[in-house]
């Protein structure tokens, strides 16, 4: 199953819509698809795209990871009309992080944690539920997983959908009646290895990563058949090249990324066996370069002391062939990671004017602070800005790739440091970017928040007491929690700015009708002017928002926005897990950060679509 | 019965006066937060130096002991103690916030555990033969936390020949470094001291198991260990002290046939006269 044996099978599921009526609607398509194909390849192609423009088929929407919809039904002028058209409830209350997926009429959503899949059949007015699928994940994950339950969404393609359970499964469904083709176990969580994210299905692979790095699970991104869920091949984050896929056809673009056996030389020992760096992101694919990218998450479980060296190949981002796992280049965000800085966060493949050319990018708001701005063919990273205000580290040498750590940010035991910025969830944590093509600018829903790190009291895990450090979080300078940013990714500057009250933990979506929508964890969902930050119009669903929108076109011809709501994630636990925000230490130390959300919002999934009238 | 009780069966009258007298004179519960797979502390079969404390204890107070089962990961004591599903959480360390602690009933170290014959008379963190030998740690799963110990190593720099031993995980920590000593893939574990004698004696092994003294610099490595209840519930703290100082004896033997490791006499511990 490639992408070019797809191409085809499209063209023949449009001959067969038009004369399903006339003949048996297998021989129909038989015929049309040997007679007439030839003949309607020009014509369908446009049909084609026309109807590919209204589907929303992976949680990026492209392979780019726009988060961009060519739809413009809605837009800046009309977008004040917008009307709640239809809802369905999830019947789950954890935090719904994920995207709608919509593909030819049917919209498919995965709930958190027991991660409930469910159909609905856009052709009906309500949309109707077409199928529900329960794969009955392991209970017990739910007590692993670090920062509540989430899923980020399924991802479709050639008729299946596929979708990542809690407790550590990938697992195929047949789209049209949702029955399971098959399932495969790849976490184990016994060991705290639990699955998050959403997949990404390139070349007839589906590509899936682990996440639990904080309980000493090896970090690996994994391709599996899409045919039969078989392992195609496995790339680990840490130890020696043939673990990691790194071989002949590795060039890094940076001189501290060459040598053998990175993986394991840079750290002390045996480290890199639990070292983390797990991998639980988006991801983005090139079809052009034939590579996909991926970020990888901190180091862990060791504190800093316990793991000299830069910890590779944690806290940056690859690239890699997704036939063979191989990797192409590796460049570091954050080596040695000091504050809970993954490099999972998405990368956006756009092209940027830099200096008067055009260069083939790969934009990745980290969460260290800086939008990094890198050739996505050799992985030289062409600029990197601060998006936020930042105090752990002075900048980024180009030239070197070296990021320059503040040596008085670092943590040690013992020792209060304050005024950390950002904090553990960075500048911007998992909560996906959009990028609109029209406006040059990258539009990224993240938080405004810094911590001090203190040596706190004891405390015990499993029988085993010891003194914790305590992350105070608190909220960065302006007092604002949350930030929707429009970045110029061209010249490194913002262009506009919404401060919100709380963090933003939505995605964001940009359209061709030059709207921006986003969410807030108070359950307001924004649709702003995508020139001038301008809102346009707002609706207050049930629960905070912490899913991403999207935005499709049903066979009514209508343009529909759609978005989960239902407060959770990091950030949302404290509602998500009913914890006490008195506990500053609750939800990883969030709740410091935002003891008000518990009066703000509550508990309960539910998906809103809205259209104009 | 007591009078408040009395009062309120004699009020109800007929069928409903019945049910509460009986309510009335069923022994009051104590409900204990444990871990079901967590040896040589607890399991579900009640196999544990905790579970036997507990059945100590509930018998000297007069009541029926019941579990609230839940494995003891981050947040323990918020998800259970505090959110009422149990009234005491045994063997937590004295200091620990969110709790009111008894007295302590023991007091342990992180200790090395090795082979006598293998590295005879290690007792300290700056004995030579350290750096040259393959240490197993504990881990606990805490972004950019260490345990005493492991930062105890770290300090000196020991850390390329330590090996990571996560304290979540299919079977208890000490569980795993034990049969890393035996398989001979270790040459020392380092261990929560309470932990190592039960599967030391388990496999039938012969393993020193030394306390360590925090040098000048270390963090501290000792931690006394008490129960918990809720803040504030100062009647079952005073009850469970009660109790704890009657069968300072029978715990003691308790904690013998476990073989935990203690390192101060009981006689000097708080509440035990």
């Amino acid at each position: 199953m490639t992408s070019d044996s797809k191409r085809p099978r499209q063209r023949c599921n449009v001959a067969r819509g038009e004369s399903a009526g006339a003949l048996g609607r297998r021989a129909a398509a038989r015929v049309i698809v040997s007679c007439v194909a030839g003949l309607l390849a020009t014509h369908s192609s446009a049909q084609d795209a026309q109807r590919e423009a209204g589907n929303w088929p992976m949680a990026g929407r492209d392979y780019a990871n726009t988060r961009f919809s060519p739809l413009d039904q809605i837009n800046a002028r009309n977008v004040g009309e917008l009307k709640l058209a239809w809802t369905f409830s999830t019947g789950v209350l954890r935090g719904h992080e994920a995207a709608p997926i919509v593909v030819d009429g049917t919209l498919f959503v995965v709930t958190p944690y027991p991660n409930i899949v469910y159909a609905l059949d856009l052709t009906q007015p309500g949309a109707p539920m077409k199928w529900k699928f329960m794969p009955r994940p392991e209970a017990s994950a739910q007590g692993e997983a670090c920062c509540d339950v989430v899923n980020r969404g399924v991802a479709y393609a050639d008729g299946h959908v596929f979708f990542n359970t809690l407790d550590g499964q990938t697992i195929a469904l047949d789209a049209k009646d949702g029955h399971e083709i098959w399932r495969t176990q790849l976490g184990d969580i016994r060991k705290g290895e639990t699955m998050t994210m959403a997949p990404l299905v390139v070349k007839g692979k589906v590509l899936v990563g682990n996440s639990g790095g904080e309980y000493g699970v090896r970090g690996w991104l994994t391709a599996l058949d899409a045919g039969d869920g078989k392992i195609a091949w496995r790339a680990y984050t840490t130890g020696p090249d043939d673990d990691v896929r790194i071989g002949p056809t590795f060039k890094p673009f940076y001189e501290s990324d060459r040598g053998k056996d990175l993986g394991k030389s840079t750290w002390p020992g045996e480290a890199w066996k639990i070292g983390g760096g797990t991998v639980w992101g988006f991801l983005s694919y090139d079809p052009a370069l034939d590579l996909v990218y991926y970020g990888t998450a901190n180091p862990g479980p060791w504190n800093p002391s316990q793991r000299p060296g830069d910890n590779k190949w944690t806290s940056g981002i690859f690239a890699r062939d997704p036939a063979t796992g191989q990797a192409r280049w590796f460049y570091q965000t954050s080596p040695h990671d000091l504050h809970d800085y993954d490099g999972i966060n998405e990368s956006v493949l756009i092209d940027v004017a830099i200096g008067g050319t055009t260069r083939h990018a790969l934009v990745h708001p980290d969460r260290n602070g800086y939008v990094y701005v890198i050739d996505r063919a050799t992985g030289q990273v062409l600029s990197a800005n601060a998006y936020v205000p930042i105090t752990t580290s002075t900048g980024v040498d180009v030239t070197t790739g070296a990021i320059h750590y503040a040596p008085d940010k670092e943590p040690q035991p013992g020792r209060t440091v304050r005024d950390i910025c950002p904090g553990s969830p960075g500048g911007k944590d998992w909560q996906p970017s959009a990028y609109s093509p029209r406006t040059h600018l990258l539009y990224m829903p993240h938080q405004n928040i810094c911590q001090d790190a203190e040596t706190a009291q004891v405390s015990y895990i499993a029988g085993t007491p010891y003194v914790g450090a305590q992350l105070k979080m608190k909220p960065g300078p302006g007092g604002a929690r949350g930030r929707v940013t429009a970045w110029d990714p061209a010249i490194g500057k913002a262009t506009w700015r919404i401060d919100e009250d709380l963090p933003v933990w939505s995605g964001a979506l940009a359209t061709a009708g030059d709207v921006v929508f986003y969410g807030t964890m108070e359950g307001w969902f924004k649709a702003v002017d995508a020139t001038s930050g301008k809102e346009l119009w707002r609706f207050k669903t049930g629960s905070g928002i912490v899913g991403q929108p999207v935005s499709f076109r049903a066979p009514d011809g209508k343009q529909y926005v759609a978005v989960l709501s239902g407060v959770g994630g990091w950030a949302g636990a404290v509602v998500a897990g009913d914890l006490d925000t008195r506990d500053l230490t609750a939800a990883g130390g969030f709740a410091a950060v935002v003891p008000d959300l518990k009066q703000k919002t509550a508990q309960g999934g539910m998906l809103y679509v809205f259209a104009l009238p | 019965m007591s009078s408040r009780c009395r009062d309120a069966v004699v009020r109800a009258g007929g069928a409903l006066a019945l049910a509460m007298a009986l309510g009335c004179n069923a022994a009051p519960e104590l409900r204990v937060c444990a871990d079901p797979q967590n040896l040589p502390y607890s399991s579900a079969d009640e196999r544990g130096f905790e579970n036997r404390i507990a059945e100590l204890v509930a018998h000297d107070l007069g009541r029926t002991l019941r579990y609230h089962w839940q494995p003891q990961w981050r947040g323990y004591t918020r998800k259970t103690l505090l959110a009422g599903l149990c009234d005491v959480i045994p063997g937590i360390p004295a200091a620990a916030p969110d709790v009111l602690a008894t007295d302590a009933y023991y007091r342990s170290a992180y200790a090395f555990v090795y082979a006598a014959a293998r590295l005879p008379g290690l007792t300290s963190f700056d004995d030579p033969r350290l750096r040259r030998s393959r240490i197993g740690v504990q881990v606990v799963g805490i972004d950019a936390i260490a345990t005493p110990a492991g930062q105890a190593l770290a300090r000196r720099g020991i850390v390329a020949n330590v090996v990571g031993f996560p304290v979540m995980g299919e079977r208890p920590s000490a569980a795993r470094m034990i049969d890393a000593l035996a398989d001979g893939s270790l040459d020392v574990a380092i261990v929560w001291s309470p932990q190592p004698g039960y599967f030391i004696a388990q496999r039938g092994l012969a393993y020193a198991v030394v306390p360590i003294a925090a040098a000048p610099g270390d963090p501290s490595l000792e931690f006394a260990i008490a129960m918990g209840v809720r803040p504030g519930d100062i009647a079952l703290q005073q009850a469970l002290n009660g109790a704890l100082a009657r069968l300072r004896p029978r715990i003691d033997a308790v904690l013998r046939d476990y073989a935990v490791t203690r390192v101060q006499p009981e006689s000097e511990l708080a509440g035990f006269p």
